[in-house]
């Protein structure tokens, strides 16, 4: 495996996005949104890339962690750093339960039922009175980092969110490349024949699945600092969906290749703001061409031409 | 009894009909993804948009067709559209197997799903940039109006002629795969496609014809929907995660699984809504997840 290659990549990219600040062309709330993106799709692809789960639902993870953030960094005045934690717990005590219920079943009811699962949860946040129905949960103060450090300056939370995707990059990089990583790929490779080595597939994969709820759960606390607002867009399945889309376009089963996929969705939705029904029609179409025609994803094509791990 | 427990009846025979309603729409969408699944193993994700085609293709030729070819005045009759719509529809989904599905049979199951979730959101998409969010009324054919009187109860006549035609759809299919010789082809594909073909029968046809009738089934779906809800170009979306719900609670194995579950979930939603309004749109999940608890493998699900 050539690490090197790959470490030199990421250092290059990390050093540009500590630059990024000291100019102006790139807007800041852009590259916060694609920080909090990619670790959602980056969630998504540690399932999917590397234990071949393909979850429909991850908005779940995603918007109760984003409810919870923006409900205690509201109403209970807490530290940011501690309003994601909390989120984070939510999401990951939410994906146990989904994950334990949806390895019951393989393939395409896995994804099915993580869909369905979804669903309750969306219904749920519609009934609930703190969610705030339609409304959603609006001006979620930002709050100041461990107390000392106020995130409400757009450059600082830059930081601070540069520093949350960077801790969520390495996790995930630490998760595959472990060994609990390589059994998980193994599963994907081959199930029946990670049971017969005496693997217990299902620990494995509730495992994977549980951390990969928390990671969601990150980037969706995250977003609603970011962005000061939880809605119900985000326990929707279409965001479900756009995390999947984030994946396959930037390459499953590649570091980089969700950061990439994200940073490519969000750019396009910027775009495609304004014009209504444009926006679902391009996610679609992006989704057609890619598993007719780009199964690698952009980060993939590249790994893959250039022979080396992305 | 039920006034003991402060329910009208007049209310709950009106919810079991809305639930054997519903349940007719998810049996003949669980039923087209059942056979589709058989066959294909891709799980149809634009099924929903397919039954939202359906219903908008209705509403257009009521409404807007006639303009369109330079005569105002025409009115897409409605037993028309019964028949013409599936078919349109069903030709237009053989269009999509024939270009894009056929490149990915060789491929992990999830690239179809994934396939056919980007194709629902791109025409959900277009008929939503093209009629907007709202809802469009579709007026009950003046043939089925009005309604049976029977004491205090009111059943109208397009309700049941829903639950009669959708109930007659799945019947004729089921007969369909189980007792015609073209049936057990379908049969034979969906056990071994490849000794099947063999044998010298032409399976991609199958397969081609196989995905435009369940498609087709769909649509069908739709143009019954037309007159009850709102026609909207997100109607199809709602409607196919419960049927997913459905789908795993009956398991895909078996035609008169798939008809039986659907029918008595939607009436089981519908009991809900007499007697727990608030759980009635989460039921089914409910459901879902106490048969995953018990029985994973579904109701009628083979264990693999």
């Amino acid at each position: 495996m050539n690490t090197t290659a790959f470490t030199k990549i990421s250092i290059v990219i990390f050093a540009a996005l500590i630059l990024l600040p000291f100019q102006d062309f790139v807007y800041d709330l852009f590259m916060m949104k694609v920080f909090c993106f990619a670790i959602f799709a980056a969630s998504v692809n540690l399932l999917l890339g590397y234990a071949g789960l393909l979850s429909f639902g991850h908005a779940a993870f995603f918007g109760t962690a984003s409810y919870v953030t923006a409900h205690v960094m509201k109403e209970w005045g807490v530290t940011p750093e501690l309003g994601l934690v909390i989120g984070v717990i939510c999401s990951t005590a939410l994906g146990y339960v989904f994950g334990s219920l949806a390895i019951r079943r393989q393939g395409i009811y896995f994804a099915m039922i993580t869909l369905a699962l979804a669903q309750v949860i969306y219904f749920v946040a519609t009934q609930v009175p703190f969610t705030n129905g339609e409304d959603g949960i609006q001006g979620v103060p930002r709050g100041d980092f461990l107390g000392l450090i106020d995130l409400s300056a757009s450059s600082n939370m830059y930081w601070f969110s540069l520093g949350v995707f960077a801790l969520a990059f390495f996790l995930v990089m630490r998760v595959v490349r472990s060994p609990f990583g390589q059994v998980l790929k193994s599963i994907r490779e081959n199930e029946p024949r990670a049971i017969s080595l005496g693997y217990n597939v299902d620990r494995y994969k509730l495992m994977a699945f549980t951390i990969s709820a928390g990671l969601a759960g990150l980037g969706g606390g995250l977003k609603s600092l970011v962005l000061q607002l939880a809605s119900l867009t985000d326990v929707y399945w279409q965001m479900s969906g756009e995390a999947v889309l984030m994946t396959i376009l930037g390459g499953i089963g590649t570091l980089w290749g969700p950061v990439i996929g994200a940073a490519v969705i969000i750019n396009l939705q910027n775009y495609l703001a304004n014009l209504g029904g444009w926006s679902t029609i391009a996610t679609g179409a992006i989704f057609v061409i890619c598993v007719l025609a780009f199964r690698r994803g952009i980060v993939g094509e590249i790994a893959h031409r250039l022979k080396i791990q992305l | 009894m039920f006034e003991l427990l402060g329910i009208a009846p007049q209310a709950l025979v009106a919810q079991l009909l809305i639930g054997l309603i519903n349940g007719s729409f998810y049996a003949l969408l669980s039923l087209g993804l059942a056979v589709i699944f058989g066959l294909l193993n891709v799980i149809n994700f634009t099924h929903g948009a397919l039954y939202m085609l359906g219903a908008m293709f209705t509403w257009i030729g009521l409404t807007q067709f006639g303009g369109w070819i330079g005569m105002p005045e025409l009115e897409v009759p409605y037993l028309v559209a019964l028949f013409v719509v599936p078919l349109i529809v069903g030709a237009f989904s053989i269009v999509i197997e024939k270009t894009m599905l056929k490149r990915l049979y060789h491929l992990d199951h999830l690239y179809g799903l994934l396939l056919t979730f980007g194709l629902a959101l791109v025409i959900e998409g277009l008929f939503r940039h093209w009629y907007g969010a709202l809802g469009n009324s579709y007026p009950v054919p003046d043939m089925l109006r009005g309604g049976l009187r029977v004491d205090k109860l009111f059943l109208p006549y397009y309700r049941l002629w829903v639950v009669g035609l959708a109930l007659l759809a799945c019947f004729a299919t089921w007969y369909f795969i189980e007792k015609t010789k073209l049936g057990s082809l379908l049969r034979a594909g969906t056990e071994n496609p490849r000794l099947l073909q063999a044998l010298g029968v032409n399976v991609p046809l199958i397969i081609t014809l196989t995905y435009g009738a369940g498609c087709a089934l769909a649509a069908f779906a739709g143009v019954l929907a037309a007159p009850i809800y709102q026609v909207t170009a997100t109607m199809g979306s709602e409607l196919i995660i419960v049927v997913f719900a459905v789908v795993v609670i009956g398991g895909m194995g078996s035609i008169a699984g798939s008809i039986i579950t659907g029918l008595s979930l939607g009436v089981i939603e519908g009991l809900t809504k007499v007697f727990y309004p608030e759980a009635s749109s989460v039921s089914i999940f409910v459901i879902m997840i106490i048969v995953l608890l018990l029985k994973p493998a579904g109701l009628f699900g083979k264990v693999r």
